[in-house]
């Protein structure tokens, strides 16, 4: 009897540890507090259906093993950059996370990257387009967004074809994210000819824009473009709505392309957002899912369409797993090299990676689109691809008023 | 600057509440965010419900700040009158983390909206929204109506003097306990009025009263300790100075010349600008 049930602990011992061995741990925090709470959530819910997907469909498969994914962590960073530095730490430590996604936002990811780096762990980015943290030398960040640099060049591209003349004006957030955006596109603005009129940024946690609105006015753009993320975003719009600012295009980034910015109704209407997905861009998919079922999944289970980070929070599952399957191992230095040699168009566009020691895993292939809210026949508001002409669902509607 | 005087009234209703509570009872109240952010979400809670005016549910939203402010006075303010300022400071510290800790476990923090507009005008480019101007007449209706009780009414009498001569006020046969209760209570209604009017203007989160808590405390210095009107108008003069040098340096700098101020002010007119002309 004895023996009978040693032999018993033993077996079921050796399956645990199989079945332990045979799963795949990733780590990463969500914002489930503070000012990145809505983008944040975009984002793990698109992690959140990779890994539903993936482990329903038996988990990734590599040299004839099949791996479960599972979430380790899960911390709530609270939008703060002192707990992404203590959560990443004790995720890789404590919690034996193999591979990492990141936190949202490029400030955090900055703070998370010093962290994966130091203890040479692989870490997708997603919700994270500033482009300095790729430019520090290191071996195992890879970046799901297009960069920092390439946000606004659409947006100028497209006023200079409608109304060259138009003079702009740039309200943003204080954030490294959005001064990374915006620096780079007033000089591109200039160089297309355009009067800058006005530039200011303001703090990340402003409500109360009636100061900056005021100088917007007595400096008479036709254009303003800023913004940063959801809280600052809405709040800007509904008050230049308030305030009845006569413009003829308002570009923001980040925050409209959240379902949730047609609450904002009439102050929603006409905001373009540059976007890094957007349902009706059709890619040929030669892995995983097409856009159309990855939006069906998706809206089936949250009852919301999928927004820009949700889809970069899928990709970025999606980019690790074939990594996986291609290097037929969870070893990083393998997956590394696999994720290095990456270029592959999916549902969410093209995914390259940058190689270069000097800008090591950079995205080079991934490229943006416009959207504007518009309403349709039925006085609804819809999101609409406006930019590049090839793949627009709809024309800008300029001026907006 | 008229966007600033619309928004310094809502200061200063704000501060009316600590400076009340800090004259009368020398009790720095930290709670005083706190409840400003509770009463956003109470003007919010009520507005979803009941889809009434915004403005006139103020008047239940000061109704339950004064049964709220009550509650606070008895659970942790009453045992700590007469102590040492670090043991209230202490005790309405401790009230402002449960608060924060409960509204954040409920709202995570998020931010909220009260979706209620009122129709504005407009001079030439620049257009004034309703809803600043109906915020910043209920703030100045309700500053009047507090000075009328303070020094029209019996109870308003009897705040005065216990602020005065505790001791002397006992003599003359008034219960200072039930007068610092009733003081409690205002001062946090006042502060519950002032978010619930902030909820009109701009989005909030359970955060959001941090900000107007500091403003509230530069005005009360601004005002001198325990002078509810001088509040009103310190927190216009602070509204205005917002306006009338944001034009001509970047919002970001607001801070340094509001803290800037606070300091000279202290060095300067240690018991308040408003104090000294009253004596």
């Amino acid at each position: 009897m004895k023996r009978f049930t040693l032999t018993t602990l033993s077996v079921f011992a050796l399956l645990l540890t199989s079945s332990v061995a045979q799963n795949i741990n990733i780590g990463f925090t969500v914002s489930k507090t503070g000012a990145l709470n809505v983008d944040s959530l975009e984002q793990y819910r698109g992690f959140e259906l990779w890994r539903d997907q993936v482990n329903a469909a038996g988990g990734i498969k590599a040299s004839g093993k099949n791996y479960k994914v599972q979430f380790v962590g899960n911390y709530d960073d609270e939008s703060n950059v002192k707990r992404v530095q203590q959560l990443y730490t004790r995720m890789i430590l404590q919690d034996n996370a193999d591979f990492l996604f990141s936190p949202y936002s490029s400030s955090l990811t900055a703070t998370a990257a010093i962290v994966t780096e130091q203890y040479g762990k692989i870490m997708l980015t997603s919700g994270s387009a500033e482009g300095k943290t790729y430019t520090l030398g290191n071996h195992y960040l890879f970046q799901m967004f297009a960069p920092a640099t390439e946000y606004l060049k659409g947006v100028l591209d497209m006023l200079k074809a409608k109304d060259p003349k138009a003079t702009v004006a740039f309200v943003y957030e204080d954030a490294s994210f959005s001064v990374a955006v915006v620096t780079p596109a007033k000089a591109y603005a200039q160089q297309l000819g355009f009067n800058v009129a006005f530039s200011e940024a303001y703090a990340p946690n402003t409500t109360d824009f009636s100061a900056i609105i005021d100088k917007v006015i007595a400096a008479k753009p036709n254009v303003l473009i800023g913004g940063g993320h959801y809280p600052d975003g809405s709040t800007l719009a509904r008050q230049l709505y308030n305030h009845k600012v006569n413009l003829k295009m308002i570009t923001l980034l980040v925050a409209p392309d959240s379902p949730q910015w047609s609450e904002l109704g009439d102050a929603a209407a006409g905001v373009v957002v540059p976007s890094q997905w957007e349902p009706q861009t059709a890619f040929k998919a030669e892995y995983g899912p097409s856009g159309a079922d990855f939006a069906k999944a998706y809206t089936a289970k949250y009852n919301v369409p999928p927004s820009y980070e949700s889809a970069g929070g899928y990709a970025c599952g999606m980019i690790l797993q074939r990594a996986i399957e291609q290097a037929g191992s969870t070893d990083t230095a393998k997956v590394a090299a696999a994720l290095n040699a990456t270029d592959i168009t999916t549902f969410y566009g093209k995914t390259k990676f940058a190689t270069a020691p000097n800008e090591h895993g950079l995205q080079v292939g991934h490229s943006m689109v416009l959207a504007q809210w518009q309403r349709d026949k039925s006085g609804t508001l819809v999101k609409q691809v406006v930019w590049p002409l090839a793949g627009k669902s709809a024309n800008l509607v300029y001026p907006i008023h | 600057m008229i966007d600033g005087l619309l928004i310094g009234s809502v200061y200063g209703l704000a501060a009316m509440g600590l400076s009340l509570i800090w004259g009368v009872m020398d009790v720095i109240n930290l709670t005083h965010g706190a409840v400003i952010a509770l009463g956003m979400f109470g003007m919010y809670l009520l507005f979803t419900a009941f889809h009434l005016n915004a403005y006139l549910l103020l008047l239940p939203v000061i109704a339950i700040g004064l049964i709220f402010g009550t509650l606070v006075y008895w659970t942790s303010v009453h045992w700590v009158i007469g102590r040492p300022q670090l043991s209230s400071l202490l005790s309405t510290f401790a009230v402002n983390m449960i608060i924060i800790g409960a509204g954040t476990a409920i709202w995570s923090t998020s931010p909220y909206n009260v979706n209620f507009s009122l129709p504005g005008f407009t001079v030439g480019l620049y257009t004034f929204t309703g809803n600043h101007m109906a915020a910043a007449s209920a703030a100045v209706i309700i500053a009047l109506a507090l000075e009328l009780f303070l020094y029209r009414t019996r109870p308003g009498k009897a705040i005065r003097a216990v602020a005065d001569n505790r001791e002397a006020a006992e003599l003359m046969g008034i219960s200072s306990t039930t007068v610092l209760a009733l003081a409690f209570a205002i001062g946090i209604a006042l502060a519950a009025a002032s978010g619930a009017l902030v909820s009109t203007l701009f989005p909030f989160t359970i955060l959001s009263g941090g900000s107007y808590q500091l403003k509230s405390f530069v005005v009360t210095v601004l005002a001198g300790l325990g002078r509810p009107l001088g509040a009103l108008f310190a927190g216009l003069l602070l509204g205005l100075l917002e306006g009338a040098v944001t034009p001509f340096i970047a919002v970001s700098w607001i801070p340094l010349i509001e803290f800037g101020l606070f300091v000279i002010v202290l060095i300067a007119f240690p018991k308040g600008i408003f104090a000294k002309a009253a004596a």
